[in-house]
């Protein structure tokens, strides 16, 4: 496998501890197949890149290069080592990676030392005659603004779950990577542990229907309302940050500014005020629905129903009426 | 013991937020402008960290546009020892990679042992500056922790990511970016406020850096084209009469949401 498609779009995915494919692999795939070909970099643990491989051209990875680290415990160095390595092969029209914690630190690093530009937080990636474009929602979604590289081949970390389209599956095709670590100083991974998901609850991000709930549920007892209805409507649960800094729920279901972004078909807000901030992380929902004991809350100004009441009547009602009607 | 702190001037997140239609670039004038929260945070552990420890000396950096000085006196009334002030108009709408130039050229510049900002700014959403200078600086990078130990020679703390929990550590010098679950920035107190007014403050250009804005080798990132989404409209508003959990699966039902 020498050659590479001229019309390459390098998707760098990155493997979790127990070997599988990070969750925004799909969506980066799918991304990369409506600008170009395909091509995947699998970052793996040591002896899980031939699954992930075959992982990748499932999901649409036309080829695919196999990076395991010769030294996992090093943080970042040995991913962005082996992106140089894979873009000086492949010569991509551009790199898209995740948006994710490691992502961000990938594409960052490797901006700087391949002196690309870099262009984060894409919720759409597209192709024009001049090359390839990324799309951003910004400021909470209150505007929309597409931006590109001068020249070379953008970086763009994509925004997980942003991302609807699915690639075709692939005859897998892929090859070790030969890499030359750079030597560059990484900090250590001492220790880790893995975040078994905890329910099967669908995840926050790129969910179809979200149920959240603010600091008006009142305890971590009674937030569990929350869980049963999106139980109820197969929704993902999410929260405001008052009901995380309270203890109710784990940081990773904050929606808003310093939260997740969410652009479901259905958002369930239950106690939550709806200030600005809470706001800009889902106010892109197609519709809203808010349940406040307070009318005057700002969440009301942008819900397509409102009901005016306490939660603990309402919703209990709410899930007794939907079980009804599936009977 | 030196730690730089990375602060920004952002607008305020409790008012509207503006672009400018036609340069793209954020409208100033449309809304208040606040030190951005989690760089309180940021200096907030430096601080801490100089409270207990002999010999610290904490500097906030900044890269801002000229009127910036008051949000920044902030942080010195808080209680850091320097402000350092990048400002230079060729800066205005500079992408990510010429900002972390600039900035690893004035951490370069003033010596560093630490260098800690918050994970991801209220208006650029980039959260890539932090990974980008240490590759400028040749350190390690230890981003998005939720808590923070400053030890002899070392930084460790927790950092989450999507499939777990890693314990991480790094040898100084290093670049730490850290997440909202760090404790609040502390108000300056009349003491601090008086005292802000005698710090230093060096505000550096980029001829002062060395660092060329339109260097030809360097890809920059260019906005094509700026939209402001209309604003949502509400829709209807019921008061709960006893039956509005009933209406409101009606509602879902309607709407093939249920
Ligand atoms: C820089 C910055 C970033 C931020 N980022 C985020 C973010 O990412 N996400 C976020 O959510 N916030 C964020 N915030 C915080 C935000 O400003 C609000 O403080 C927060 O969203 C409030 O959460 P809440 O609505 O749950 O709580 P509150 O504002 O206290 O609202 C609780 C609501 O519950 C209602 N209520 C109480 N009891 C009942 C009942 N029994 N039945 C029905 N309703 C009831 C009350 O009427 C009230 O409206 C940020 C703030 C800043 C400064």
């Amino acid at each position: 496998m020498t050659d590479f498609p001229r019309d390459a779009i390098l998707v760098v995915l990155e493997t979790s501890a127990s070997g599988v494919l990070e969750d925004a692999a799909p969506g980066l795939l799918g991304a990369a197949a409506a600008a170009g070909t395909p091509v995947a970099l699998v970052l793996a643990a040591p002896g899980a890149g031939g699954s992930a491989a075959t992982e990748a051209a499932a999901l649409g990875a036309a080829q695919v290069l196999i990076a395991e680290s010769a030294d996992p415990a090093a943080l970042g160095v040995p991913g962005v080592d082996a992106l140089a390595a894979a873009a000086e092969r492949v010569r991509p029209d551009a790199i898209l990676i995740s948006h994710s914690l490691n992502g961000r630190d990938l594409a960052g690093r490797y901006a700087v030392r391949s002196r690309s530009a870099v262009s984060a937080d894409a919720i759409d990636v597209a192709r024009d005659e001049e090359g390839v474009v990324a799309h951003h929602s910004v400021y909470g979604g209150a505007y929309n603004v597409a931006s590109t590289a001068t020249f070379g081949a953008p970086v763009i970390t994509v925004r997980q779950g942003s991302i609807d389209a699915r690639a075709a599956a692939q005859p897998e095709v892929s090859e070790t990577l030969t890499v030359v670590p750079s030597g560059k100083p990484a900090a250590r991974i001492d220790s880790f542990e893995e975040v078994v998901g905890s329910s099967s609850r669908p995840e926050l991000r790129g969910a179809a229907k979200v149920v959240a709930g603010g600091r008006g549920l009142g305890s971590q007892e009674q937030f569990e309302l929350v869980g049963q209805l999106a139980d109820a409507l197969g929704a993902a649960v999410g929260a405001s940050r008052a009901a995380v800094d309270a203890g109710y729920i784990p940081q990773s279901h904050q929606v808003g500014q310093t939260g997740v972004s969410v652009s479901p078909q259905l958002y369930i807000a239950l106690g939550i005020s709806g200030a600005i901030q809470h706001r800009a992380g889902m106010q892109t929902a197609k519709t809203i629905v808010a349940v406040n004991k307070d009318g005057d809350a700002p969440i009301f100004e942008v819900a397509d129903f409102g009901v005016v009441g306490d939660v603990f009547k309402v919703v209990p009602q709410l899930i007794s009426a939907l079980e009804a009607r599936k009977k | 013991m030196k730690i730089i702190v990375l602060v920004k001037e952002v607008p305020d997140t409790y008012g509207d937020r503006k672009l400018n239609l036609e340069t793209g670039l954020a409208d100033r004038a449309a809304s208040d402008v606040v030190l951005d929260e989690i760089g309180e945070r940021a200096l907030e552990l430096a601080l801490k960290y100089a409270d207990a420890n002999d010999g610290a000396d904490v500097a906030v950096l900044t890269l801002a546009p000229e009127g910036a000085t008051a949000t920044i006196r902030k942080g010195l009334a808080m209680g850091a020892d320097r402000a350092v002030h990048v400002c230079d108009e060729a800066l205005l709408g500079a992408d990510l990679g010429l900002t972390a130039e600039a900035l690893a050229a004035a951490i370069r510049r003033q010596g560093f042992d630490l260098v800690v900002t918050g994970n991801v700014s209220t208006d650029g959403s980039g959260g890539m500056i932090p990974a980008m200078l240490a590759e400028l600086l040749d350190v390690p990078h230890a981003t998005g922790l939720s808590s923070v130990e400053i030890g002899d020679g070392v930084v460790s703390g927790t950092r989450p990511v999507e499939s777990g929990v890693q314990q991480v550590s790094a040898d100084l010098p290093a670049v730490i970016s850290v997440t909202e679950a760090l404790p609040e920035g502390r108000f300056p107190n009349f003491k601090g406020i008086m005292a802000a007014k005698k710090k230093p403050f060096e505000v550096l250009t980029l001829a002062d850096l060395g660092v060329a804005a339109d260097n030809p080798e360097m890809a920059r990132s260019i906005m094509l084209t700026v939209a402001e989404k209309p604003p949502r409209a509400s829709g209807v508003k019921i008061l709960d009469e006893g039956d509005a959990g009933d209406k409101l699966a009606d509602f879902l039902v309607a709407n093939r949401l249920a």
